[in-house]
């Protein structure tokens, strides 16, 4: 990849500006974590907008602070979070595709709605497949621009190589909103039994605060103490979207960079749907869980995959 | 030894937690690895993911291919007739480990708690042949087990911001080496100069469940000589 038919030159950006795309399968009994956009919704929408494959790699920004310059013309999308973006001094609303000139500048500033934001490029941006994925984790040193794991850095060339025939317009049923106190369902595990009755209660009936402790890994809870009859168990594989509770009964929501195995007892697990509603939280803000099935969640996810067909 | 009886556990939207047993123990291995082959058998490419532990595996499985009930009758074909997996095939390892204080701070915590010479501590340590129950953690962080309980010593109460790659550490009757730099709470007694994850190994990771791994104590010349880091613990990168 050379600097001349780079697209996008890195003029401003965090640690939490990550290439993602859907994330690492097949590799968890390795130690290897699934990695991937947070909120796989607003990914797979930045993808559709454009024509690409809809797990193609996006940049995921995080809380903003980042600026682009486009080294050529082309055509843009984005979703997701309301980072206050703008085109040169315009600005640019998320759930579109526009068209970007040569020369011109694209900044994120700070949270306006939402937390996470997706750019995609036609085609997809260009990086070195790791272990199936493209998803940048630096914990693990995998992934990414540059396949070390490093989050996007200023100085950074992004590239991609596809054409975009016709970009497409965001239906605008499926725009979500993200000022409402979400409702995140979460399917019951088989460990739930192990919890008070008032613990039960108070998980479903309760408004939980996010705490400041929330990343890619995990997003910790407070509220009402929840305790579990059973205290440490035997380390034991953890799905996306678990609901853990320590000891101290906050319990923590497990997301995409989260490890492969641990041992505290969980209430179960968020839909996906949830999760993605979650990536879009920011601490200080509130939220409210409340049970499902397996059965009844599995139709409600065929149901949304539906979308994209 | 008999059959599991075997548990199927909802854990989320589209996997399960399969519970083989209820106690960490090396003569589970055997039929967890027989399980897992079963399992990967039977499912192909609706498997998305088999995340093995001590007791249990967690499925995940793509739920566009399979509905809930189909997952169940497959898990309850694989398991049918279930015969534990031969251990004999299984790789041994040798790990050459240089234990000392400059690398291995908790040395003396061990020799302490334990009434044995720090040489003693070395000895005992080396002197068996470690299973691999899992990996997790960190990409090709490998449970072994078991230590002898004389020198089982529960994890620090404050875990370290940076541990060295290839450190040697343990954790109640559990020993590991850190494939890469990493946070933790193990206690250290060494370093292996041997790379433990990498993209250039077979299977990536050099450790798998069901192996067999013995830590072969190496002098700081040997150490150096085979590619070993002996910079000081919290270094900067």
């Amino acid at each position: 990849m050379s600097a001349i038919d780079a697209g996008l030159h890195v003029l401003r950006s965090s640690p939490f500006i990550q290439l993602q795309d859907a994330g690492r399968f097949g590799v968890r009994h390795l130690g290897v974590t699934q990695c991937g956009a947070l909120d796989w919704i607003a990914h797979r929408w930045a993808n559709w907008l454009l024509g690409n494959p809809l797990t193609a790699a996006v940049v995921e920004i995080t809380l903003g602070n980042a600026e682009f310059e486009c080294t050529r013309d082309t055509t843009l999308a984005l979703t997701g979070a309301d980072l206050g973006a703008r085109l040169d001094d315009q600005p640019l609303a998320p759930w579109r595709s526009f068209e970007v000139r040569k020369g011109q500048r694209l900044s994120f500033a700070q949270p306006r709605q939402g937390a996470r934001a997706y750019l995609a490029a036609p085609g997809g941006f260009q990086a070195p497949v790791v272990l199936g994925s493209c998803a940048s984790i630096l914990r693990e040193g995998l992934g990414g621009l540059h396949g070390d794991g490093r989050a996007i850095a200023v100085g950074d060339a992004l590239s991609w190589s596809g054409n975009v025939d016709a970009a497409r317009q965001m239906p605008t049923e499926f725009i979500p909103e993200y000022q409402t106190t979400p409702r995140l369902q979460l399917v019951l595990g088989a460990q739930i039994g192990d919890f008070r009755g008032q613990s039960l209660f108070d998980a479903f009936n309760s408004e939980w605060l996010i705490d400041q402790r929330a990343d890619r890994m995990g997003i910790r809870l407070n509220g009402p103490q929840l305790q579990c009859q059973r205290g440490s168990m035997i380390s034991e594989g953890i799905p996306l979207g678990a609901v853990q509770v320590p000891p101290d009964g906050q319990p923590i929501i497990l997301l995409n960079d989260r490890q492969t195995i641990g041992g505290y007892p969980r209430l179960g697990a968020l839909t996906p749907q949830a999760v993605a509603r979650l990536a879009q939280c920011l601490p200080g803000q509130t939220l409210h869980l409340t049970p499902t099935t397996q059965d009844s969640a599995q139709l409600a996810q065929r149901r949304l995959l539906a979308q994209w067909q | 030894m008999k059959a599991p009886n075997a548990r199927l556990e909802v854990a989320g939207i589209d996997s399960l937690i399969l519970r083989l047993f209820d106690h960490i123990d090396e003569a589970n291995m055997p039929w967890m690895l027989a399980a897992r082959a079963r399992l990967q058998e039977a499912f192909g490419a609706a498997l998305l993911d088999l995340v093995p532990s001590y007791t249990t595996l967690l499925l995940h499985y793509d739920l566009c291919q399979l509905d809930s009930g189909q997952v169940r009758t497959k898990v309850a074909e694989a398991l049918d007739g279930l015969q534990p997996a031969d251990l004999q095939g299984g790789r041994e390892h040798q790990l050459p480990t240089w234990y000392d204080c400059s690398v291995g701070p908790e040395l003396k915590l061990l020799a302490r708690r334990s009434g044995l010479s720090e040489a003693e501590v070395i000895t005992r340590h080396s002197g068996h042949a470690y299973q691999v129950f899992a990996l997790g953690f960190a990409p090709g962080f490998a449970f072994m087990g078991l230590v002898e309980e004389i020198l089982a010593t529960p994890r620090l109460s404050t875990p370290r911001k940076r541990i060295a790659a290839g450190s040697v550490g343990i954790a109640e009757r559990q020993t590991a080496a850190y494939p890469v730099v990493s946070p933790g709470g193990w206690n250290l007694i060494g370093r292996t100069p041997s790379r433990l994850f990498g993209r250039d190994i077979e299977g990536y990771s050099l450790l798998q469940p069901g192996d067999r791994v013995r830590f072969v104590p190496i002098e700081r010349a040997e150490f150096i000589r085979l590619g070993g880091d002996d910079s000081p613990l919290e270094a900067s990168q």
